[in-house]
């Protein structure tokens, strides 16, 4: 038998680059998952929460003697219950405090009131409904336009007097935090001096992550043993421990908290909610199992929200078309708690890459973020933190800067985008952007949907529209995007004073079988396969011999969670880092076994053989067993490693996207005709994945950009909590995805990989944003505020006089 | 609250219980028998991560009671499965395409696709999407879900058995 060549044995092992099938798909197809409602613990009990029907309201009384009175109800927790323990409000990621159940008064509605412990779901749910609560409605703010007027009512009493928040001076009651970036005096000089300016109020509405399985969570207190486990929808379990630990007081090793299967969390599932307060807390107290399952209507309008960001764009540029300056101020709605998911120093999250993709040589961005009486949160729904809508605000403007200019939008971006030799780029707001090659992009893009054909065709088509031959409108959308990810140098980006790096432990058995635990968790992004791809590359053993776990904080190595794609960028890192650290030991074996120097060595996908003598060599997997049989005289057995790695920088992921719409005037439907998108997130791990992971994002962008909305009525009613009228596309609705790449690696990175979960999810929006746009821009119109539902755009046509007879 | 008697067959097997008279088939499935393949995503339902399969026809076993379940004859995803652990020709397509990603509303989705083949073996693209727009996916964007069932309907050649029957 000859043996196999080395592009044969490199096939084998399934590693970097290749369309490896999931292995966790093989129990998700058979119902076999573990998701945390699958959990039955012996004499669990259920929680649900008493929630307020108003936006906000002193509460004056709570009577749940009839609640208790049912059969199989065990407890009613209120804030009473909860204050003498010091857990009446938790603190939030942003450094603020969020009420666990309210004492006072409530703050938007569906707030939690009372935590009802029963028996069963149903006896559970029926005592929710006779617990009486005595309200008295106070006036709402919902606009955070009108947050700070000198009159507004006082949101937060519990904040009366502190004039210093977490991130400085709160200049009025309503006010947060105020954060600025750039160079605030050469931008106005640079706008003084400019031959155009544009300036539009961009607004990102309120949306919501909601992905299919809400946040949930079982709470377990063992009494004799002074232990508690939790397992719960954590997309950032380890950071959920030590935060339970520091505010239960239970020393953090005896905290055990487990994230198994998640189904989905788009920053949903980041932050600390009150329904796992409640349940440990619940559970200390019956010393029973406390299972918590929020319901749709509570996850949307509840556990977070994204968005709700109100930017106020403007360009200066030159009358050819070169930008000189961008100045953006924002008012950001955070809701009655400032619960943002950001990394504690960014209080706007990474906003700062408004800038984009293009070379402005000066910039200045502020943020003023304001409490109303809306849900808190704050979370990055399939993005880097703020970063989409940074990307909506940038990309919108520059459209709206090429209208003025009566310049074709992808050549305006052809002109300003960074070039390829200015990488590394030091943006004008502070950011080393690593690697790019952004025409190569935009100009493969623009090749593949034959761009001049298009606009040659809409041309013709709005002719024809003037000439009454036809009531649709044709729009192009371009987008260019530059995402921001993998959070982050421990220089400039911690939680609550924890780094933000990652981790990853690989142990090699003796067999050549291999465990490998991080520091992330997914929620659907297959790490337990790419992962062991990045092990089988490294260390030349098959990806189906490699166990990938997550989730389980007392085995897992600390890390910081998923999410803002961080995991390819840190864990992966650590990962390629600590298998490197194991190839270095297995060398020093082979020579041994091998009885040669180790500097006469060299690597081969599987084995490390004798320079210039390929016959002579030691595989991986009897370097394993060595390691456990035969090591070097001082050398300890065994063969595993594990890493912590702290980023030396972010990384940038880019893209270009165009899409055609056609819209019909008289009806508002939007007919998404073309979708292309081209993204570069460097050193591809799993092509088949990747390709996954944009459908998905391009998915969700869609929904986004043409009808996803939390809306508040002006009393504080959420007009649409349920999937009833909160949009999610079906498979009738969501558009045909065409998919394309270029590969710019990171040249940080250890394998070059950049992440690219959420990237579709930045580009995606802006595109289709600007595709509908782009269909009104011949009447005038400059923007249109999403969502794009049929009804808005209808309404844009109307207000353009496009139905005049 | 009072307790009814039912009966019913599911996954091929007799099954015999009291339940409350408002106990949704979902949470009798769920947590009485200890099938948790099909999920719940939603509350008024739109999702159909609870699909089952009930006498011939794809159910929302949140929008129906137990009770009303007397006599019939069930199919989850765990029947879906062969007695012998081989994975039925979508279970197949579904790894083959890349048609899952966290995995929630893959039983429902199968669930319902295993009918979708029974009523149309050789269903268009379009009526692929059509057939399983009661589900919803919020990870995969459909596309892959489609070549999933466009997989298994290839593979199965139109000839389809019924499973656990
Ligand atoms: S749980 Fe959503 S349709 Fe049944
Ligand atoms: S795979 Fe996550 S909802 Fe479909």
């Amino acid at each position: 038998m000859t043996e196999p060549t080395s592009e044969q044995r490199t096939q084998s092992l399934q590693g970097l680059g290749c369309k490896r099938k999931r292995t966790e798909d093989i129990r998700f197809v058979q119902g076999k998952g573990n998701y945390v409602d699958d959990l039955k613990l012996p004499g669990t009990l259920y929680g649900d929460f008493v929630r307020s029907p108003y936006g906000h309201a002193r509460i004056k009384g709570i009577d749940a003697s009839k609640a208790k009175a049912l059969p199989g109800v065990i407890a009613v927790l209120t804030a009473a219950d909860l204050k003498p323990l010091n857990l009446h409000y938790m603190p939030t990621l942003a450094g603020d405090v969020a009420a666990v159940l309210a004492e006072d008064k409530v703050l938007y509605q569906n707030q939690e009131v009372a935590f009802v412990i029963a028996e069963d779901r149903y006896a559970a749910a029926d005592a929710v409904e006779l617990v009486e609560v005595d309200y008295e409605p106070l006036p709402v703010v919902v606009d955070p336009f009108k947050a700070m007027a000198p009159d507004a009512p006082v949101l937060r009493e519990d904040l009366a007097g502190k004039t210093d928040g977490a991130h400085g001076k709160r200049k009025h009651h309503n006010h947060i935090f105020a954060w600025e970036m750039g160079d605030r005096g050469a931008t106005d000089q640079a706008f003084t001096q400019a031959e155009v300016t544009i300036k539009e109020l961009i607004s990102y509405q309120r949306v919501h992550p909601c992905p299919l399985e809400t946040c949930q969570c079982v709470a377990s207190f063992d009494k004799v043993k002074g232990e508690l486990t939790v397992w719960g929808t954590f997309q950032a379990p380890h950071v959920i421990r030590t935060v339970a630990s520091l505010i239960s007081k239970i020393p953090e090793h005896k905290v055990h908290v487990i994230a198994p299967d998640i189904g989905g969390g788009f920053g949903n599932k980041v932050g600390a909610y009150p329904g796992y307060i409640c349940a440990v807390v619940a559970s200390i107290v019956t010393g029973r199992p406390v299972k918590w399952v929020e319901d749709r209507t509570e996850n949307l309008t509840t556990t977070s929200f994204a968005r709700d960001y109100h930017m106020t764009a403007e360009i200066a540029a030159n009358r050819d078309g070169r930008i000189t300056a961008l100045r953006v101020n924002v008012l950001a709605d955070h809701g009655a708690f400032d619960a943002c998911a950001d990394p504690s120093k960014w209080p706007a999250g990474f906003f700062n890459i408004v800038t984009g993709s293009y070379d402005f040589p000066v910039a200045h961005v502020s943020v003023d973020g304001v409490y109303t009486n809306k849900a808190p949160g704050g979370v990055a729904y399939r993005c880097s933190f703020r970063v989409t809508e940074a990307a909506y605000c940038i990309e919108r403007a520059m459209d709206i800067l090429a209208q003025k200019l009566e310049m074709d939008p992808a050549d305006l971006r052809m002109k300003n985008l960074i070039r390829r030799e200015q990488f590394p780029y030091h943006s004008a707001l502070g950011w080393e952007y690593d690697s790019g090659d952004y025409h190569t992009a935009l100009q493969r893009a623009m090749n593949a949907v034959g761009y001049r054909q298009l606009r040659t065709e809409q041309q013709a088509r709005l002719a024809a529209f003037r000439a009454g031959k036809t009531r649709e409108l044709m729009g192009i959308g371009v987008a260019f995007f530059t995402e921001i990810v993998g959070a982050g140098p421990s220089r400039n980006c911690d939680i609550l004073g924890i780094a933000m790096f990652d981790s990853a432990e690989i142990r090699i058995h003796p067999t050549g079988a291999v465990i490998a635990r991080m520091g992330t968790k997914s929620q659907g992004q297959g790490h337990e396969t790419t992962y062991a791809q990045i092990i089988a590359s490294e260390l030349g053993l098959p990806a189906d011999d490699i166990i990938i776990e997550e989730g389980n904080t007392d085995t897992a190595p600390y890390g910081l969670g998923t999410y803002g794609s961080r995991s390819t960028p840190t864990a992966g890192a650590a990962t390629a880092m600590a298998a490197r650290k194991i190839r270095a030991k297995a060398q020093m074996i082979a020579a041994h076994l091998l009885e040669v120097s180790e500097y006469d060595l060299e690597w081969d996908v599987d084995r490390f053989r004798l320079k210039g003598n390929p016959e002579s060599f030691k595989t991986m997997k009897e370097i394993a067993w060595a390691a456990y049989s035969n090591v070097p005289p001082g050398m300890e057995q065994g063969l595993e490693a594990v890493s912590y790695y702290d980023p030396p920088n972010m990384t940038f992921p880019f893209g270009a996207y165009i899409s055609v719409v056609d819209v019909d005037v008289d009806t508002g439907v939007v007919k998404v005709r073309r979708f292309y998108a081209l993204d570069d997130c460097g050193t591809r791990i799993n092509p088949m994945i990747i390709e996954g992971q944009i459908h998905g994002g391009l998915t969700e962008a869609f929904a986004i950009a043409m009808g996803q909305e939390i809306h508040y009525d002006e009393d504080g009613n959420v007009t649409g909590p349920s999937l009833m009228d909160y949009f999610l596309p079906t498979a009738v609705e969501t558009p045909k995805w065409e998919t394309d790449w270029t590969t710019t690696p990171s040249p940080h990175h250890p394998i070059g990989a950049k992440g690219v979960g959420e990237s579709p999810n930045v580009g995606g929006v802006p595109c289709f944003a600007n595709a509908v746009n782009d269909a009104f821009r011949a009447f005038g119109s400059t923007h249109i505020a999403m969502p794009h539902d049929n009804w808005r755009t209808w309404t844009a046509a109307d207000n353009l006089g496009l139905h005049a007879a | 609250m009072s307790k009814m008697q039912v009966s019913m067959t599911v996954n091929g097997t007799a099954v015999e219980a009291r339940v409350e008279h408002r106990t949704l088939l979902i949470h009798f499935l769920r947590d009485h028998l200890n099938l948790t393949g099909p999920h719940i995503g939603c509350d008024t339902s739109h999702c159909g991560a609870c699909t089952v399969d009930l006498d011939g026809k794809s159910v929302k076993s949140c929008t129906m009671f137990a009770v009303q379940a007397d006599g019939a004859s069930i199919l989850t995803i765990e029947g879906i499965t062969g007695a012998d652990g081989t994975l039925h020709a979508l279970q197949d397509g579904f790894r083959e395409m890349h048609g899952l990603q966290c995995g929630f509303c893959t039983p429902g989705m199968i669930t319902r696709a295993y009918r979708l083949l029974q009523e149309n073996p050789h269903p268009t693209e379009e009526e692929i999407r059509f057939g399983i727009s009661g589900n919803l996916c919020r990870c995969t964007g459909y596309q892959n879900i489609v070549k999933a069932v466009q997989y298994a309907a290839e593979k199965l050649g139109g000839k389809l058995k019924e499973a656990a029957e």
